[in-house]
């Protein structure tokens, strides 16, 4: 045998992956704004100008100017500051509702998949069930029956995402479940719950990181959604879609209250957006150009 | 279970006794595996020599009790295996948590594909210490020393850099040598070979071969190995077993199986390979076996092998089925005709 034995030293997999990802101009810009996005979430209490719930009934429905860039709403409340904060909202949405899609839907996916006969059938079929009701009706029958409030219509929009994510991990598992380096884990002994959770898992995973990734932004604007419905957060929480709502009604005199925590949910949702599609084409053997 | 009742020879390893393993499937039930019996010997190699379709992966899959189920079952038989622990169990009617300290253990197995039989996302390394963590109360640092010994007692080049590489690092060869360093961390005293050579180009094929026999040796292990391929089969068999449509057709010696082959199926297997390097004068034409592998619903009335036999006889061949009858010693064979075989032959054979 004289294969080369050389071990070259190179990048770390995952940073030749993550530069390969980034080679795509949408990919670095949706990459951009979900960056600028998390900065916010953290940065908050440094970049924001005033306090997002100080009222100030002197400056009340400002115009933007250079003391309040995005203006003040009818209690004189610094617009800027509250999308600022906003936006630990929206994170915050993502991680409840989102997660909780995720980390619900893989599991019954994993054990309808890996299991099937009846279990399967069982889980699948209350699935199929929650899929059938419009998103948003299933949304707010959920908040209207655990009662109003942010972490409710968080929990909401998580169960309205559990079916697509038990979904697509079910047909991932009964495609890798089938491949041969599962038996070999069969053949040295391995158990059941083994190679469910080791082998199966990890293999299945990676279409549910595009999908979490899709998902991020429209968790954002269905919370805020609920938020505007006023099933969500209650004032005077800076929540986008709170935020939105309030400022509805002043739209025709004040257009900036309601503008700017718009544009906000928009610019997350293009963001998340782009990032999704990059990593589905970098995850898709088909579409990747070397 | 206790080896009192089984009656199992002493230098026998394993011992197969009518084995069927039936598949449900929409047209019903189809037997994949019909009363195959057949033992193996302590660090003896049996070649299980087939085509598509005729049971033997499937019978291999039942020794690790590893046919997916359901649609499979393992519907009667007997499969004993003589444990390190010298008890005899029967592998058919153990429990999984019974059968799961096995795997790997006495019994190791590996696969055609080397692309695909190791999981993409561990290291080989990773790998290779869950085979010996999983039976062997060994540390993580422990674990690793053997990995990097199993891999140097397989010839792969820079053993520690290697554990620490990920399957698609790889050559195809060396690949398959990782998958086999996984199988044998833990000293099976039976590994199956489930056409390990076929995904690999001639000179890897050669050297796995090689690779197999040395550690054949040197472990003190039995063989089961699966192939259509008889060339790797004369290279590496005591043993020939030739199925065909989930039963056992014949089964002898390498050499008798080479030399004196009584079944049509067998004599048709042989002719359809090239030869090299024997004397000119014995080459023979290449031929053909006609027809196709039954389909395992419409099995031919009699011998499943009639539409296809060049020693057919009208009235017999397509009503009995002919039994396994031992036509010299060690040497079986399922034919109604196989002497008249024996007599067309005769005049090549006493050459």
């Amino acid at each position: 045998m004289t294969a080369v034995a050389t071990v070259t030293r190179e990048r770390a997999p995952w940073a030749k992956s993550a530069a390969r990802l980034l080679r795509r101009p949408t990919a670095r810009l949706g990459a951009g704004i979900v960056a600028i996005f998390l900065l916010l979430t953290v940065a908050a209490p440094l970049l924001a100008p005033y306090s997002p719930f100080d009222q100030d009934f002197a400056a009340a429905l400002e115009a933007p100017s250079a003391a309040h860039p995005f203006g003040t709403d009818q209690y004189g409340r610094d617009v800027l500051s509250r999308v600022i904060y906003g936006s630990r909202i929206a994170l915050l949405s993502i991680v409840i509702a989102d997660g909780f899609g995720l980390v619900v839907g893989s599991l019954l996916g994993l054990v309808a998949g890996f299991y099937g006969k009846w279990v399967d059938s069982a889980v699948m079929r209350v699935v199929d069930v929650l899929l059938a009701f419009p998103y948003l009706l299933l949304a707010l029958i959920i908040v209207a029956a655990l009662g109003p409030g942010l972490l409710n219509s968080m929990i909401a929009i998580g169960v309205v995402y559990t079916p697509q994510y038990a979904r697509l991990i079910r047909g991932q598992v009964l495609s890798v479940k089938t491949t041969e380096f599962v038996l070999a884990a069969q053949a040295i002994g391995a158990s059941r719950r083994r190679v469910m959770l080791r082998h199966i898992l990890p293999n299945s995973f990676t279409p549910v990181m595009v999908m979490a990734t899709l998902s991020a932004g429209t968790v954002v604007v269905e919370t805020a959604g609920l938020s505007f419905l006023g099933m969500g957060s209650q004032p005077p929480s800076p929540d986008w879609g709170a935020i939105l709502s309030e400022g509805q009604s002043y739209f025709l005199t004040s257009w900036w209250i309601a503008t700017f925590p718009g544009l906000a949910i928009f610019a997350v949702v293009i963001g998340f957006n782009l990032l999704g599609d990059a990593l589905r084409d970098h995850f898709d053997p088909r579409r990747r150009k070397e | 279970m206790s080896g009192a009742g089984h009656g199992m020879a002493a230098r026998n390893l394993v011992e197969v006794r009518d084995l069927t393993v039936e598949f449900a499937t929409e047209d019903g039930v189809v037997r994949a595996v019909d009363g195959v019996s057949f033992h193996i010997e302590r660090g003896e190699t049996l070649v299980v020599v087939g085509e598509s379709g005729s049971g033997k992966s499937v019978t291999s899959l039942a020794l690790m009790r590893l046919v997916e189920s359901p649609p499979g079952r393992i519907a009667s038989g007997e499969i004993l295996l003589r444990g390190r622990d010298g008890a005899v169990r029967d592998l058919a009617r153990l429990d999984n948590h019974e059968m799961r300290q096995l795997r790997g253990n006495d019994i190791a197995m590996i696969f055609q594909e080397p692309m695909t039989s190791l999981n993409p996302i561990y290291t080989i390394g990773d790998q290779i210490i869950e085979a010996i963590r999983l039976h062997q109360g060994k540390s993580g640092r422990a674990a690793f020393a053997l990995g990097v010994d199993m891999l140097e007692l397989l010839g792969i080049p820079e053993p520690r850099q290697r554990m620490r590489s990920y399957p698609h690092q790889m050559s195809g060869g060396m690949r398959q040598r990782a998958m086999i360093a996984m199988a044998l961390s833990c000293h099976p005293a039976l590994l199956i070979a489930d056409e390990p050579t076929t995904a690999l180009d001639v000179t890897i094929q050669a050297q796995i071969i090689e690779l197999i026999k040395r550690l054949q040796s040197e472990l003190g292990m039995a063989v089961i190995f699966i192939t259509h391929n008889l060339g790797v089969a004369a290279e590496i068999a005591d043993r020939i077993m030739v199925m065909y449509a989930g039963r056992v057709v014949e089964a002898g010696p390498a050499r008798a199986i080479f030399h004196q082959p009584r079944m049509p199926y067998t004599i048709g297997l042989l002719n359809s390979v090239p030869r090299l390097g024997i004397d000119r004068a014995a080459q023979h034409e290449l031929t053909a076996i006609p027809g196709n592998v039954p389909s395992p619903h419409h099995l031919p009335p009699g011998c499943a092998f009639h539409p296809r036999c060049a020693f057919f006889e009208r009235g017999r061949c397509d009503s009995e089925i002919p039994r396994l009858e031992e036509c010299a010693p060690g040497h079986a064979v399922r034919c109604l005709r196989w002497r008249a075989v024996a007599q067309s032959r005769g005049h090549e054979e006493g050459r």
